[in-house]
């Protein structure tokens, strides 16, 4: 299934509880979750052992905004929006972890 | 694919519905049918027809008045949710209509994907 | 319409009570999806746990105490609960300090519990 995180993992613990649980699929960071999957984040090295398991997304116009392209982990997959759709009919099932 | 959508928070205090918005546009774009986007909780503030946002921002408000009346969405806000907040009739934007909880179940039942947009 | 159509939802709630609006909301929700027959599974996890506390007395804070409506979910034909271990042990809580009959899984239970739904929604 698609898992979607929109909070920073500095400031909440949704990513966290996504990927305590989270039985393999995807996982698409977007909002202040994108933090999470630029290097030097405390939180990046979760990323990196999540992408063990699961595809990992970006939604890019997130990362964007907040002007962290350039440091985006190796790895990741940038997504648009239309991207962000794409994943939603691909996987049967999504869960927004809020 | 028909594809439902929830929205939790409302307005500028959050990220969410302009998410939620951008999704729906591109969803759209790419052929597919929103089947309703259900608002709940401080989501019902989005179709408070008293919005008004400074010029050089974005009208969230009139942004889903104007994606419903181009694509005949149902724009459906929580009747308790709304109550609760001061959202009537009297001061609801186009395009929305107040409805109850089984509107969203429904969606949930009728839809082949739902999605959730919040804090 | 949709008559006749039975999907799996699950509702998860992982935000503390009273702290903010959604504990006191939700609930509602799940009731209606009862009330459509729909197949329905209540999960609580993290923070959402403490929504489950026995002996919540909320007087002094003037909010409606919301939380006897779990004990009344058995009356519409909810009976799915289900609790993750570890944000239990996390909290000091254990399954005699809920007010509610839950099952208690493991993170992994929950993950594939989760991957068999047809609708998620979280609050």
């Amino acid at each position: 299934m698609l898992h979607i995180v929109n909070k920073s993992p500095l400031e909440r613990n949704a990513l966290d509880a996504c990927l305590r649980v989270a039985q393999g699929g995807a996982l698409l960071l977007t909002e202040d979750a994108v933090y999470a999957a630029t290097r030097g984040n405390a939180a990046a090295e979760k990323i990196t052992a999540a992408m063990a398991g699961m595809k990992v997304y970006v939604l890019g116009p997130d990362l964007d905004a907040r002007g962290m392209t350039d440091r985006l982990l190796d790895g990741v997959t940038t997504v648009d929006y239309g991207g962000f759709v794409d994943l939603v009919t691909e996987y049967p099932t999504n869960q927004s972890w809020l | 694919m028909k594809i439902a959508i929830l929205i939790n928070e409302g307005p500028y205090q959050h990220q969410a519905t302009d998410t939620a918005f951008l999704f729906c546009r591109a969803a759209l774009a790419k052929g597919h049918e929103i089947r309703r986007v259900f608002f709940y909780h401080d989501g019902v503030n989005n179709s408070s027809s008293l919005t008004e946002p400074p010029q050089d921002d974005r009208n969230i408000v009139q942004r889903w008045s104007k994606l419903a009346e181009e694509h005949k969405l149902d724009l459906v806000v929580c009747v308790a949710a709304a109550l609760r907040r001061g959202i009537k009739d009297e001061n609801l934007a186009p395009g929305f209509r107040i409805s109850g909880l089984g509107q969203l179940v429904e969606a949930g039942i009728e839809a082949d994907r739902l999605v959730t947009f919040g804090d | 319409m949709s008559e006749g159509t039975i999907k799996k939802f699950m509702f998860v709630n992982r935000k503390a009570p009273y702290g903010t609006i959604y504990a006191l909301e939700s609930p509602e929700v799940v009731l209606i999806s009862a009330a459509f027959d729909q197949d329905v599974s209540l999960v609580f996890m993290d923070d959402g746990v403490f929504q489950l506390k026995k002996g919540q007395q909320t007087k002094g804070i003037e909010n409606k105490n919301f939380s006897p409506t779990y004990r009344a979910l058995d009356g519409y034909d909810i009976e799915k609960l289900y609790v993750e271990q570890e944000s239990l042990d996390a909290r000091g809580l254990t399954e005699d300090d809920l007010l509610v009959d839950v099952t208690v899984m493991t993170r992994e239970e929950m993950g594939k519990l989760m991957e068999t739904m047809d609708v998620v929604l979280s609050f």
